[in-house]
């Protein structure tokens, strides 16, 4: 008979023991397992894709290594968690992510009710349409009544809504989980076009279809989309941290300091140059870190300008200019606040 | 020494008595309450827990979210909905075709679950054969890759839109679903009324027949009243809704079908892959339950002269129904719960719009909640459902 006492004890104290489950602080939790848990997609190309070796490649990707240079000096200590849309939040809510950097849109719902806080904009984008050539439409006003595949829980099946009904057309939505499908549903004709953000639909074009002259992008951009890394509102220094790491890469593109020339600008008489080079000290203690950590981000993964290029650059099959992403220098919208 | 009942001394007369606390039904009632209390405690505890790191994060909590307006478009559907619409609208659609496959699942996954189960017991070599290959292979591989394969059948194999087959008698076929005609006149109710009339005097006439039957063991025909009922009273109907002939017949338009309804691609893979999958299993309970009849009853039922089909519907199918039944209301509720899986070929049932919901307001916890308690009313509903139907048609052992 005291079998039974001895099993309910020890469930109660099993679970008193388990505590209370807080979320701990992150940076801390990063330093203890010596790598940051970084929340991608995984699928998509030019933003976060595994290449052949299984390397996770991409712009996202090499903003997770940006942080992992900076708070750990090594840029390789990233692990990567690929996150489907519907997972993602509930995936930086949990911890099971530290950072989300998946292609995820600034809004203001995203920023106040789920806990997070967006760091700031890495990629400056835009939602379109995707047809084939063959349907001969040239324009989103002539979509009225169209068949139109969409991935689900994402900003794009709400502004695809919010467009229609702004311009009094109507459309008949298929909306499927899995990326993958909802391609596939696409190229199949099951639907008459494909909505995403602009960067995501010249992704699938080069890479997701067997002949990209069959498909033409719509020329309107029908919703603003800044893309940009996230963080749980719980911990204000990895706020930081991560904020001035994409900072650092716009400042030293701005200072024309590279992953290659970065060793020529050491003991520069430049006052900003010397803070971003780590020589004046005082810039990574105020958040915890080594004061080389910007050092450490130029020379292991580069400055934003390489970043870009080496993803989503002129030369990679997606072939983006820098249009609205260039520097503010350069008439684009990148401007970050000064290292001092 | 003799025990004396001496009825002046009551104490005597009574045996001894255990203290109360080793009283077995005492004990009983005691474990019941500390393991209920210490389940609900455990339950409260996980639940504040929950609550309490919600808060601490500035996740907002609570289904206030149900009264604002969803902002996302759903597919054709059995109610209106327009994008301004609360969430709440949006998840009872999403719980209304739930239902609809479902439904449309169970009934015709038991009718060809049944045939299945009954063919592969045949004499019939090719038959029984046929019946093996359909189970065995239908029933070892994963649901999710069966649904992908019929909607990959359905969207590649069938044509685009503006190529669609058609029209037949109004109905158009294409790779986004079968475009049917709709009645568009008030009058067609009449014939609903007439059908349902019809409906109900064939039961009666069935039942009557059964009553005969037990009675006298005479059977009188039925299948000539049947069948002129069958033509008169809906034709009563149509003719006392003024005859009406109007049609919404659908019309390529642009993109796509305007006018008349519409059996969506997604809808029918989901239909497919379901009812095939569940009725493999459904034919090898039946197979079971036909196979627990001794094999006495039918060597009786054959020395009294009575054919297969007869021995089967008389004899044997009565009696395996109890073994039948209830493994049949446990795939009946599989059936429903793996139509959960309609997200990945894009049907909108309750999941798919839930899960945009918790996505679109960031709630996690309401919106799981809100799928479990939709899956669970549904599965006790059919469970109770076949619970009654089990105890109706059990046979009373004399």
């Amino acid at each position: 008979m005291m079998q039974p006492i001895k099993t309910i004890a020890l469930t109660f104290a099993a679970v008193l023991v388990a505590g209370q489950a807080f979320a701990g602080a992150t940076v801390d939790e990063i330093k203890e397992r010596g790598a940051v848990r970084c929340g991608v997609s995984g699928a998509l190309a030019g933003f976060a894709l595994p290449d052949s070796q299984g390397v996770m490649q991409g712009l996202d990707a090499d903003v997770c290594r940006a942080v992992a240079a900076a708070l750990l000096g090594d840029a390789t200590a990233v692990e990567f968690v690929p996150l489907s849309a519907q997972q993602r939040f509930t995936a930086l809510q949990s911890g099971e992510a530290d950072l989300l950097s998946r292609n995820t849109t600034w809004t203001l719902t995203r920023d106040t009710s789920l806990g997070m806080d967006f760091v700031g904009t890495t990629f400056y984008d835009g939602q379109g349409f995707m047809v084939p050539t063959s349907l001969g439409v040239s324009s989103t006003s002539e979509l009225d009544g169209a068949a139109i595949c969409v991935q689900s829980g994402t900003t794009t099946e709400k502004n695809l809504t919010d467009y229609f009904r702004a311009t009094g057309m109507s459309f008949q939505p298929v909306v499927f989980e899995g990326f993958e499908e909802s391609v596939t549903a696409f190229v199949n004709g099951r639907c008459d076009a494909y909505t995403t953000d602009a960067s995501g639909l010249a992704s699938i074009r080069v890479s997701n279809v067997s002949n990209p002259d069959d498909y033409m992008i719509l020329p309107e951009i029908i919703s603003k989309e800044p893309l940009g890394p996230a963080v749980r509102n719980d911990d204000s220094e990895w706020f930081d941290i991560v904020r001035w790491t994409v900072f650092a890469m716009l400042n030293a593109e701005e200072a024309g300091i590279t992953s290659e020339n970065i060793d020529s600008f050491k003991g520069s008489d430049d006052p900003n140059i010397a803070r971003i080079m780590g020589d004046e000290p005082g810039m990574g203690a105020s958040m915890g870190i080594d004061d080389a950590w910007a050092y450490n981000i130029v020379s292991q993964v580069g400055n934003y300008g390489e970043v870009f290029e080496r993803n989503v650059g002129a030369s990679t099959p997606l072939g983006f200019q820098r249009g609205i992403n260039a520097l503010w220098t350069q008439g684009g919208l990148m401007y970050a606040p000064p290292i001092r | 020494m003799t025990i004396q009942y001496n009825q002046s001394d009551p104490e005597a007369a009574k045996p001894a008595r255990a203290a109360f606390y080793n009283d077995p039904a005492v004990r009983a009632i005691f474990w019941q309450v500390v393991v209920v209390g210490g389940a609900l405690a455990l339950v409260g505890y996980l639940v504040s827990n929950a609550l309490e790191n919600l808060a601490r994060q500035n996740i907002a909590s609570g289904f206030a979210f149900l009264d604002l307006p969803a902002g996302f478009a759903i597919g054709k559907g059995m109610l209106d909905y327009d994008p301004s619409n609360t969430y709440l609208r949006a998840i009872v659609i999403g719980v209304l075709n739930t239902i609809k496959v479902a439904v449309a699942g169970i009934f015709f996954a038991t009718i060809i679950g049944v045939l299945v189960g009954i063919a592969r017991l045949s004499p019939n070599w090719l038959i029984a054969r046929f019946a093996t290959v359909y189970i065995e292979s239908l029933r070892n591989v994963p649901l999710l890759l069966q649904l992908f394969f019929w909607y990959a059948l359905l969207v590649e194999a069938l044509p685009v839109a503006r190529e669609a087959y058609g029209p037949v008698l109004g109905f158009y076929l294409s790779n986004r679903g079968m475009n049917v005609p709709l009645p568009h006149d008030i009058g067609f109710l009449g014939l609903l009324v007439g059908i349902i009339i019809f409906l109900i005097a064939a039961i009666w006439l069935y039942r009557r027949n059964k009553r005969i039957h037990d009675a006298t063991g005479e059977t009188p025909n039925t299948l000539g009243p049947t069948l002129i009922m069958l033509v008169v009273f809906p034709f009563l109907g149509w003719a006392a809704g003024g005859f009406p002939t109007d049609f919404d017949t659908p019309a390529l338009t642009g993109f796509s079908f305007k006018g008349g309804g519409v059996v969506s691609a997604e809808f029918m893979a989901l239909w497919l892959g379901l009812t095939l999958y569940t009725a493999t299993f459904i034919a090898e309970i039946v197979r079971s339950g036909i196979q627990s009849v001794t094999k006495g009853q039918w060597e009786a039922a054959g020395a009294l002269g009575l054919r297969r089909s007869q021995i089967l519907r008389f004899v044997v199918l009565p009696q395996a129904l109890r073994v039948i039944i209830p493994p049949t209301t446990s795939q009946y509720l599989n059936l429903t719960k793996n139509s959960s899986l309609a997200i990945a070929i894009g049907y909108p049932d309750i999941v798919s719009i839930a899960g945009t919901t918790l996505n679109q307001t960031g709630q996690a916890m309401e919106g799981i909640a809100i799928i479990m308690a939709v899956y669970l009313t549904l599965s006790l509903s059919i469970s109770a459902f076949m619970n009654w139907y089990n105890k109706k048609i059990a046979l009373v052992d004399r």
